[in-house]
């Protein structure tokens, strides 16, 4: 792989807090190898914002391994940046040329307030957890873990759907803002389990609850979710969830 | 002074008599008493669940914007248990023995018996929550191996392990907090232990988002705050990871044990350049089926496809054929460390290796045609073949591969070298989990107790789920059956004022500096002096310096950086210096205690006490001991030995050829 430098334009959401409006600003940073992160760009940023006697671009990234769904920003329209089944920790700067203006923003959701530039608050997803994103077993109650065989077809859906990493690019890429893909991401991973079932019906009835409650929108099947997962959580996923809502309505 | 409170008698029966003789405490009293678990990772999840579901009212803190992101959710390659399902001859004697072994020697016989034997129940409880393990087509779970051991007792979920773990611990903790159990404060950090009496009653935290400061009252203190391998600035740890709950625990008199013992894992991507932030570990799990080797020619230019088989050197299996490319993680680095110095690296940098897929590619492929009964096959469909199951079972750590360096991993060799990843030291805790503190806690990763000087794979999950699950609901009772006596007490009292004053006075001195440095370079520079010469090999004459220079580039760092905004608001530059503060306490810690361990043993490795084949050289008549340092004031540190007694197991020289 050819390894080459570049300079870039950046525009930059810049907001103080919650309270206060938020602006682009346009900085450019130099000398950029096409072997950093997009995040080891940002530190680059900010280190010279820093110098200057400036504020640096506030953002939430943690494990910079592309699992602990810390990272958050909208690069050029798109949750995450232009790569597929990718988060912006690994996104890598030969993805981008010499000269490139770069747009980067928040997650923009009326349930992802903005705490403070690029940063948003997911609190949303943990109360929709609460709701009832478990299994009810307390330490201790368990039965030998080879008891209950479990096809494996069904444990690698479990699987599959149990991928997800909580970082929210499926509401910040669906117009409506809808939190479906993470909602039945979850239920369907439960839903797949015997170890899920005798709460299947009242699961997934608070869980949509919640999810409505916190202000997300509605599925209006665009697909725009399954296309920007960094984890390419499946859609079919969403159908899932519909049947066993429905399901439950019957069971009521 | 140090007493480990094991349990006399049998080896066996140690739990299981602890667990009879524990004092309890009635439900009605549970639901008086607070405690505070700093950290939601493997062991913070699962002690606030567990805490929470026996009733006790639980305050539970993590500085990530949810508990679901702590840097568990990084760890791929599974979880040990010793449950033979596999019927290749495992026990809870031989996971046991594994471990004391792994750890060459320097952990507790009694402490890690305990984890081999609720190992099995970890399994039962994960699955029980819906954590999705790989599994056979007969539904049943599926195993693998790992290094340092020769069955295959490793359960696994993908290369995504940790994830399904902690979520399933997360899950539990989210369920007891819409319960009213728990109740979780996100975006926080813990800045002091707050003592009354001798006794950890509580802590000040800052609330990331506001910056303001918090009182928070608990009549026991759990830290599961994880380990310290960022003090070496890249590392395969989380950005945010840091010791300064540890840290501040050990000002207040918590004594910390062996910290000179980190772990430096063998296959991890390789720096590519003075940006790097982070290094990203390709899992253990990857030595299950690759092969590594450096060219037998010194100054090799051709490209590793086009270096014949008889011109490679597969130098673990010429110099271990019994474990062969599964030794243990301190031997493995150090033998990549030792071909890479001797001048036979791969790369731009030559400073990594290579771990190549080739042959398993073509075994799994051959076994693919026999499977599907397949006949005149040319070699490409086997390779085709061979590459799909690879993919199955490494698929997202070769993705991973190509997205950070532009190779296919499919195509061409991994070049791997190896980096700080796990820290085996930490707090000194008891039998009990409890640190020399009263009242004070620490599990999982943040305490030293289970590894030794080595930790085997898989074995971190293990341990930070035994502590959560099954050790503290049981040894915090013992503690907290006498407090239902202290009523009365919150956080009015003068000892909370007091340590609000001192974290605020801190903040502020910090602020104030307003120097020409940021922290990200004092962080760097700290890191470039521990991993020279206090990394994969250490010396006396390095150690002497790295002390003298860390003590200089802590008086720059408080006379020099500079960290921009407020205080009262969201300020990550203000977070990263508080941390990066203590980091350069500890690193000073960390040389002195290298220096004072005048022997090598597992990934301490002093080279001045090397075999005549350039492994590691235990003192045990002299060093058979936790060194444990008791914080005196600034650069002054006072030794506590407590000796290692090993009854069942002999101790030798660890032998993986």
């Amino acid at each position: 792989m050819e390894h080459y430098n570049m300079n870039l334009n950046l525009k930059v959401w810049r907001q103080k807090n919650k309270n206060t409006k938020g602006t682009f600003k346009m900085y450019r940073v130099e000398n950029i190898s096409s072997e950093m992160s997009f995040l080891e760009m940002f530190d680059v940023l900010n280190e010279q914002l820093i110098k200057d006697g400036e504020n640096p671009v506030a953002f939430d990234h943690d494990c910079r391994e592309g699992i602990c769904g810390s990272c958050s920003m909208y690069i050029n329209g798109k949750p995450h940046g232009p790569w597929q089944a990718n988060t912006t920790c690994q996104l890598h700067m030969r993805a981008f040329k010499d000269g490139d203006t770069i747009v980067v923003e928040p997650w923009r959701a009326d349930a992802f307030p903005v705490i403070k530039d690029l940063m948003v608050d997911r609190s949303a997803f943990d109360r929709i957890i609460q709701a009832g994103g478990y299994i009810s077993v307390n330490t201790g109650n368990a039965v030998d873990g080879n008891t209950l065989p479990i096809e494996k077809q069904k444990a690698d859906d479990a699987f599959a759907a149990a991928m997800c990493i909580g970082c929210g690019a499926c509401v910040a890429a669906c117009k409506n803002s809808s939190a479906m893909l993470f909602l039945s991401a979850k239920v369907s991973h439960l839903a797949l389990l015997p170890q899920g079932a005798p709460e299947r019906t009242t699961r997934v009835q608070n869980m949509v609850a919640q999810m409505d409650k916190e202000g997300f929108g509605s599925c209006t099947n665009t697909g725009a979710c399954e296309a920007t997962c960094p984890k390419e959580i499946s859609i079919t996923n969403i159908a899932r969830l519909n049947s066993e809502y429905i399901a439950a309505s019957f069971a009521d | 002074m140090l007493n480990s409170k094991i349990p006399a008698g049998n080896l066996k029966k140690k739990w299981e008599d602890y667990k009879g003789h524990c004092k309890l405490v009635n439900p009605a009293n549970k639901r008086k008493l607070e405690v505070i678990v700093v950290g939601t990772g493997l062991a913070g999840a699962s002690a606030a669940a567990s805490l929470g579901e026996l009733g006790y009212k639980v305050k539970a803190f993590c500085f990530q914007d949810s508990p679901r992101r702590a840097h568990s959710i990084a760890a791929q390659g599974g979880i040990n248990a010793a449950k033979n399902y596999q019927n290749d001859g495992d026990s809870v004697f031989r996971l046991f023995y594994d471990t004391i072994k792994g750890g060459d020697y320097r952990a507790r016989e009694g402490n890690v018996h305990r984890l081999a034997e609720v190992s099995v129940n970890i399994i039962d409880q994960c699955v029980a929550q819906g954590v999705p393990f790989a599994r056979e087509y007969g539904g049943l779970l599926s195993n693998r191996s790992f290094g340092g051991t020769q069955v295959q007792r490793t359960f696994y979920a993908a290369g995504q392990t940790g994830q399904q773990l902690l979520i399933g611990a997360y899950q539990a903790l989210e369920r007891q907090v819409s319960l009213g159990n728990v109740k979780m404060y996100s975006r926080h950090e813990m800045h002091e232990v707050v003592k009354i009496d001798g006794k950890a009653r509580g802590i000040i935290a800052r609330d990331l988002v506001s910056g303001h400061l918090e009182k928070h009252f608990g009549h026991a203190v759990l830290l599961c705050t994880g380990g310290y391998g960022n003090v070496f600035y890249l590392s395969t740890n989380a950005m945010g990871s840091n010791v300064t709950a540890a840290w501040k625990a050990h000002r207040q008199g918590a004594l910390f044990s062996n910290p000179c013992f980190t772990q430096i894992h063998p296959t991890c991507i390789p720096v590519s350049g003075d940006h790097q932030s982070k290094l990203t570990l390709m899992s253990e799990s990857l030595r299950n089926d690759g092969r590594i080797w450096v060219p037998k020619n010194l100054n090799e230019t051709r490209k590793a496809v086009d270096i014949p088989e008889e011109e490679r050197d597969y130098y673990l299996e010429r110099r271990y054929p019994a474990f062969g490319n599964l030794v243990p993680r301190d031997v493995a680095s150090r033998a990549a460390k030792e071909r890479c110095d001797a001048g036979y690296g791969v790369g731009t940098s030559k400073q990594a290796v290579y771990l190549d897929y080739a042959a398993a590619i073509l075994r799994y492929g051959n076994i693919e045609i026999g499977k599907q009964g397949l006949e005149n096959v040319s070699q490409e469909q086997i390779i085709a073949l061979g590459k799909e199951v690879v993919k199955e079972k490494y698929g997202n750590l070769f993705d991973m591969y190509a997205k950070i360096t532009g190779e296919d991993p499919y195509e061409v060799p991994m070049r791997i070298y190896p980096a700080v990843h796990y820290t085996m030291g930490g707090l000194w805790v008891d039998y009990e989990l409890q640190t020399t503190v009263p009242g004070l806690y620490a599990l999982g990763e943040a305490n030293f107790s289970e590894h030794g000087a080595n930790r085997l794979g898989a074995s971190a999950l293990m341990q930070g789920l035994a502590d959560g699950y099954f050790v503290i609901p049981y040894t915090i009772g013992n503690y907290l059956a006498d407090e239902i006596y202290s009523t009365g007490l919150d956080t009015n009292h003068a000892a909370f004022e007091e340590a609000e004053k001192v974290v605020l006075a801190r903040i502020e001195k910090l602020m104030s500096i307003k120097g020409t440095q940021t922290v990200e370079s004092f962080h760097k520079r700290l890191g470039k002096i521990i991993w020279d010469k206090c990394g994969m090999a250490r010396n006396e004459e390095g150690l002497k310096q790295a002390i003298a220079e860390v003590q200089a580039l802590k008086k720059e760092f408080w006379s020099d950086v500079r960290i921009p905004g407020e205080i009262n608001e969201m300020n990550p530059e203000l977070d990263k210096a508080n941390r990066v503060a203590d980091f350069i306490e500890l690193g000073e810690l960390m040389c002195v205690d290298a220096l004072s361990r005048n022997e090598s043993c597992g990934g301490h490795f002093r080279e001045e006490y090397q075999t005549e084949d350039g492994e590691a050289l235990r003192d045990d008549e002299n060093f058979m001991y936790v060194a444990s340092w008791e914080f005196k004031g600034e650069h002054n540190w006072e030794l506590h030995k407590e000796e290692l007694k090993y009854e069942v197991i002999k101790p030798s020289q660890r032998n993986y050829k």
